[in-house]
Order: C-alpha cells, then sequence, then structure tokens
C-alpha cells in the first residue's frame, strides 16, 4: 500500500464516522459540528486528488457560509437545543429495509464497473499550476460553458430572492 | 548553492543527509525535514507573537501619551514573558454550565487558523512555504476556520455574552469577506495568476499604485475580519465585556489573545504582499533571502501599524451601521472597482507599462470620487428624512 | 509531492502548539474548583435561565445574503485568472454575471432586508 493510500483511508474514515455522528449526535449544534468536521474530509479528499481550487472552495464556501448558515439557523429557531425525544420513530424498520435495498441495487449497479481495477491516467505534471486557469478558459468561452457560467449567476439570483420572500413573510407575519 | 544564497535548502540538504544516514528512507527523511522546518517556522512564529504584545502595548501606550511597559528588563522587553509565566500559572476555570467538548476545542482552532495562514506566505524568491496555486482563496479558508473557532466559543461558553459576542463577531467577520473576496480578485487580475509568489512577481509596480482604492478596502476589510476597532462591537467593554472569549482564562484565553495579535501581524503581511510588493525592494530580495525576509518583515509590521493606527483612533461602531456601511456601501463599491478593473485591463493591454498604471490609477480615483459623492447624496437625503419634521438638528437640541 | 503535504504540516504542528501550551497550563496552574467560580458570568448577578435561547433572525438573513455573494467571487475567481488573456467579450460576461447578482442586491435592499431592525 502506498503512503497516499494509508492518507487516504484515514481521510475516509474521518469523514464517514464525522458523517454518522453528525446522524446520531443526541445534541443538535454538536451534530452541525461534525457536520463541519465531515466537509474538511471532503475537502481533505479533493486535496489527495490534486484539485486543489475544489477542495478550497469546499472549505470557503460549505465550511464558511454553508455550515455557518447551519450553525446559526440550529441556534436561532430551537429553544432546547439538547432535543430529549427519542431519535428513532416507529418507522425505523421500512427505513431499513428501503437503505438495504438501495444499497443491494448500487452494489449490483457496480458489480459489473471495472473502475475499481482499472488505473486512472496519470494527471499531467503541471495540473496543479494550470488547473485553475483551464477552468477560468473554460468557464468564459462561447465554445464551452458561458451560458451554465451565467446561469448559474441567475440560479444564485433565484436563490437570494426565494431567502428574502420566504423571510419577509416571515417578519410580516409577526416572528421576530 | 551556497548556504548566503539559500540558506533553508542548505540545511534542509544537511539535514536530511542526516537522516538518510541513519537508515532512513528518503522520502521519510525528507517529510521528517519539512515536519522540522514547519515545527521551527511555527516557534518561530509563537515568539514573534510574544514581541507582538510587547509592541502592541507600547504602541498604544504612545497613542494614548502613557509610556506602556517599562519595568521589566530593558524597555520593558521582557514584560510579555512575565505575562506568559502568569498565564501557565494561573487557574483555567471552566464554567460549570460549559459544554466541555466545544468550550476546549475553540481555543486550538483559534491558534490554528491563524498559524496555517503561514503555509502560504511566500518570505522570500527560494523560501515559498508552499507554493499553492490557489493561494489567495487559501486566506479566506483560513479565515473559515477561524469564525467556526468563535461561534464554537461563543457556544460552548454556555453565557448570554458570550454568545452574543460571538454571534456579533462572525456577522460581521462574513459580511467583510465578499468585499475582501472581491479586492483579493485585484492583484489576481493584475499578476494573472492566484499563487501568491507569482502576485509578488507580477509587481514592478506595486499593485497599491495601480489600485489605491483597492488596497483602502482590503485593509477595511481585513481590520473587519480580525475583529479590530472600529469593528470591534464583539467585544464591546462597556456592554459585551468581552464577548465570546468572556469565561475563558489561562493558557485558553491566551490562546484567544496570542492567536488575535498574530492575525492582525499577520494580516498587515498579506496588506504588504497584496499591493506592496511582498519581499521586494528594488531588487534587494535579490541580494540574499535573508534581506528578503527582512524586508517582509519590515512591511509586516508597518502594516501592522496602520492597522494599530486605525484602532486606537477610531471610535467603535453598532452593529446597523457596520452592516449598513458593508452591505450598502463597500460591497457594491467593491464590485464596481473590480468590473472597472477588469476592463481597464481588457483596453490598457496593449499599452506601456507608465500608461497603464496612469489609466488604473486614475480609474480607482474616480470610482472612489463616484461613490463619495454618491454616498454623499444618499446621506444627505437621508438625514433630510429624518430631520425633517423638526426642521434643523439644533432643534431637538 | 503534493503541495497540500505541507498543508497538512501545517495543520497538525498548529494544533499540536495550542494544545502543549493549553497543557502546560493545566500541569502548571492550581485546581481548585467550587460552585461560585464555576458559576455563568453575568456581571456579579446570579446568571438568569441558559444562554442557549432564542436570538435575532436578523443574523439568519445576513449568513443567507452573504453565501450567495460567496458563491458569485468564488466563482469569479477562475474567470479573474484568465482575463489577462482573453479579450474584451470575458470582461462583458463578467459585468453581466455581476449586474445579474446586483439585483438581488437591490431587491434584498427595497424589501428593507438590509436593515438591522
Amino acid at each position: 500500500m502506498t503512503a497516499q493510500q494509508i492518507i487516504f483511508i484515514v481521510v475516509a474514515a474521518f469523514t464517514l464516522v464525522s458523517a454518522l455522528r453528525v446522524a446520531t449526535a443526541r445534541n443538535i449544534v454538536h451534530a452541525a459540528f461534525w457536520l463541519v468536521a465531515a466537509l474538511f474530509g471532503v475537502a481533505a479528499v479533493y486535496a489527495l486528488l490534486n484539485a486543489n481550487f475544489i477542495a478550497v472552495v469546499q472549505v470557503v464556501v460549505y465550511i464558511g457560509a454553508i455550515a455557518i448558515l447551519f450553525i446559526f439557523a440550529v441556534m436561532l429557531t430551537r429553544r432546547d437545543m439538547r432535543d430529549a425525544s427519542p431519535q428513532l420513530n416507529r418507522n425505523w424498520p421500512l427505513g431499513a429495509i428501503v437503505a438495504a435495498l438501495t444499497a443491494a441495487g448500487l452494489i449490483a449497479l457496480l458489480r459489473g464497473w471495472d473502475g475499481f481495477t482499472r488505473s486512472a491516467a496519470d494527471l499531467p505534471a503541471d495540473f496543479g499550476a494550470t488547473s485553475v486557469n483551464l477552468l477560468g478558459e473554460a468557464l468564459v468561452s462561447p465554445e464551452a460553458y458561458v451560458l451554465p457560467f451565467e446561469v448559474a449567476s441567475v440560479l444564485l439570483l433565484a436563490a437570494l430572492v426565494g431567502a428574502v420572500f420566504v423571510a419577509f413573510n416571515k417578519k410580516l407575519g409577526g416572528g421576530k | 548553492m551556497n548556504f548566503w544564497n539559500d540558506p533553508l535548502k542548505v540545511a534542509a540538504d544537511w539535514l536530511e543527509g542526516i537522516f538518510t544516514g541513519w537508515g532512513m528512507d528518503a522520502v521519510a527523511a525528507h517529510v521528517l525535514t519539512v515536519f522540522l522546518g514547519v515545527f521551527l517556522m511555527i516557534v518561530i512564529l509563537m515568539v514573534v507573537d510574544v514581541f507582538l504584545v510587547w509592541i502592541e502595548r507600547k504602541v498604544v501606550a504612545r497613542f494614548q501619551d502613557r509610556l506602556g511597559p517599562n519595568r521589566v528588563g530593558p524597555f520593558g522587553l521582557f514584560h510579555p514573558f512575565a505575562d506568559i509565566v502568569k498565564l501557565i500559572i494561573k487557574e483555567d476555570t471552566t464554567p460549570g454550565d460549559a459544554d466541555k467538548p466545544v468550550y476546549n476545542i475553540a481555543p486550538i482552532l483559534s491558534m490554528m487558523s491563524v498559524l496555517i495562514l503561514w503555509a502560504v506566505v511566500p518570505l522570500a524568491p527560494v523560501m515559498l512555504g508552499t507554493d499553492l496555486n490557489v493561494g489567495v482563496l487559501f486566506i479566506i479558508a483560513a479565515g473559515a476556520i477561524g469564525a467556526l473557532s468563535i461561534i464554537m466559543a461563543g457556544w460552548g461558553s454556555n453565557n448570554k455574552f458570550a454568545l452574543i459576542g460571538g454571534f456579533r463577531q462572525v456577522a460581521v467577520m462574513i459580511s467583510f469577506e465578499i468585499p475582501m473576496l472581491t479586492m483579493l480578485m485585484i492583484p489576481v487580475v493584475f499578476a494573472q495568476s492566484m499563487n501568491m509568489n507569482a502576485i509578488i512577481q507580477g509587481q514592478s509596480v506595486w499593485y497599491v499604485v495601480l489600485s489605491p482604492l483597492g488596497a483602502l478596502i482590503f485593509l477595511t476589510a481585513a481590520i473587519a475580519e480580525l475583529g479590530r476597532a472600529p469593528f470591534d462591537l464583539a467585544e464591546g467593554e462597556s456592554e459585551l465585556v468581552s464577548g465570546y472569549n468572556i469565561e475563558y482564562s489561562g493558557m485558553k484565553f491566551g490562546m484567544f489573545y496570542a492567536g488575535e495579535l498574530l492575525h492582525a501581524f499577520t494580516f498587515g503581511g498579506f496588506w504588504a504582499i497584496l499591493f506592496f510588493g511582498g519581499y521586494r525592494f528594488f531588487g534587494l530580495e535579490q541580494v540574499s533571502p535573508i534581506f528578503a525576509v527582512l524586508i517582509l518583515l519590515v512591511k509586516a509590521l508597518v502594516g501592522y501599524w496602520v492597522i494599530m493606527w486605525v484602532k486606537y483612533t477610531m471610535m467603535r461602531i453598532r452593529i446597523d451601521q457596520m452592516l449598513s456601511f458593508n452591505w450598502k456601501f463597500l460591497t457594491p463599491l467593491a464590485f464596481a472597482l473590480l468590473l472597472v478593473t477588469a476592463l481597464m485591463n481588457a483596453l490598457l493591454s496593449s499599452a506601456p507599462v507608465w500608461l497603464y498604471a496612469l489609466g488604473m490609477f486614475l480609474a480607482n480615483i474616480v470610482t472612489a470620487w463616484v461613490a463619495l459623492e454618491i454616498a454623499r447624496s444618499a446621506t444627505k437625503q437621508e438625514r433630510e428624512r429624518a430631520e425633517g419634521p423638526q426642521k434643523t438638528a439644533e432643534a431637538r437640541h | 509531492m503534493n503541495e497540500w503535504i505541507y498543508v497538512a504540516l501545517f495543520i497538525i504542528v498548529g494544533l499540536i502548539i495550542p494544545i502543549g501550551a493549553i497543557l502546560a497550563g493545566f500541569i502548571f496552574g492550581p485546581k481548585k474548583p467550587n460552585p461560585v467560580k464555576q458559576s455563568t458570568y453575568e456581571c456579579g448577578i446570579e446568571p438568569v435561565g441558559e444562554a442557549w435561547m432564542q436570538f435575532k433572525a436578523q443574523y439568519y438573513i445576513f449568513v443567507l445574503v452573504f453565501l450567495v455573494f460567496d458563491v458569485e467571487a468564488v466563482f469569479l475567481f477562475p474567470w479573474a485568472v484568465k482575463l489577462g488573456h482573453l479579450g474584451l467579450y470575458a470582461v462583458i460576461e463578467g459585468i453581466i454575471f455581476v449586474a445579474i447578482l446586483v439585483v438581488g442586491l437591490v431587491y434584498t435592499w427595497r424589501k428593507g432586508m438590509l436593515e438591522w431592525a
């Protein structure tokens, strides 16, 4: 096993354990902090793949904005952070069956896939240094992704207007 | 390659030679050497941090017409060491109702988020640290972890003041992150790279000449990110009694305090790197890396001094003023400046350097003037609306 | 070798040093807890209730607006890197991109969501 594989296994285990704790932590704010740990683990996986830009963006957007949003939402809305109600309701056997079926389906699908044994082509040696330039060129060149780039802006606008609309209605509704 | 030209490489080769001489694997020896180098770097940073305490106390004393620390050692230089001893032998109280794991992790993360910033700082042409091609965004990523540590400290303490302070500090940090991100793009446009070293190499003309307004907005956003006056409403001694670190004592408080000072110094350094040429100073950096490091240190200290100057001159603003200043003035201005810079960059791409610099400089001045005129007329209207019924301001008093 | 090894080492050492400092304080400091000392600090008054209570929802609005502009800025970074090599059309694309989002900012402003009320 190479050093990279060992690092990957450690990072992946950390991510999975954190993700599990998100679901099982009784304290909802602790769950939010575990989510941050899981997102950080994903960023580390991107870094292992030489995807520098995506790794940093993962931390900037997911930890710096989305996790903070979650934490604020949890802290601002719940009066009692330590939920006393049980974490499972009586539908859990049904949920377990659906999860098991999904897993079985995924395994059946992936059995015929040769991606596990085939090794990917080597990245060019200067990939780390040039990947952002390639991305920048792809985002604005008319032959590539200029339309998705502009549509992303419209999508963000829709998200902002939607969020403001919902919050505005709450404000009128007599909330804080 | 001798010691004078590349001291770090000589030392690293020597150490690696010793490790491999002990029968160690070449890769392991390299990693161990790098580990020791990083350790040494962080230890040096902590020592610098100790002297920053002295500098901060001495400078604030001068601003307030006092002497500052002057008893222990020459010029009171050994005062911070007495502080450290005091912090270590102080009782480390934990509030009984605190959320212990969160409470204990927060100061460690706070210090770590500042220390990792130095991973991307190019100290000299041959001492690059990590030559990441996304170095500029790395600053913001580390800031995200810093914001997280503050919300953890505020929540973990189970104290109302701490939680309010934490919320306010995070609100300030995230709000001013938008102008900061936008201003980080201006050196990126000039240097055509997000790599810190490429940005320094691109500064034959310091970027502060090309974009004085950008440097000013970056400094404002950096001060807000640091939570220093006039944006220290999270600390608010008179209302929040210290904010998010209110329940911390002993070395845990020391970590927040040291982290804050080092953070300010680090952002002085980033200001120097992004807009004032980093380690470059009229070719002196080519003579020896030792000079380059000293130049960067001096520039970072000057930046730190400016941050202190602002801190001890301005008064604290309220949270509504802070948020409307950011969202209604600074953010639109930052985006306008970025687009103006991009447009001028495209129009002047084939112009000679002096014309390019002149055009950029004038574009910045015009942008700043237009923004100030718009702000002036808007505030005038606001004032007239508010004071309309009473006719004049004097009528109220 | 991957540059992230250096960053990982910085993170590891950056964790070791503060942990060491706090441990030193733990070892050398006295430990004499008592209920009064450990009570929550509220300017000398007996603390009333828990701190973990509902706060102003306004903070949430600002984080929402921040999130949108954060993602926008991240999209613009690759554009800014490549700007020098591309012509005027790339600049115009960037202007359209930002202009669409400025509409959102103006909408938020008009709805009074940027007021601290």
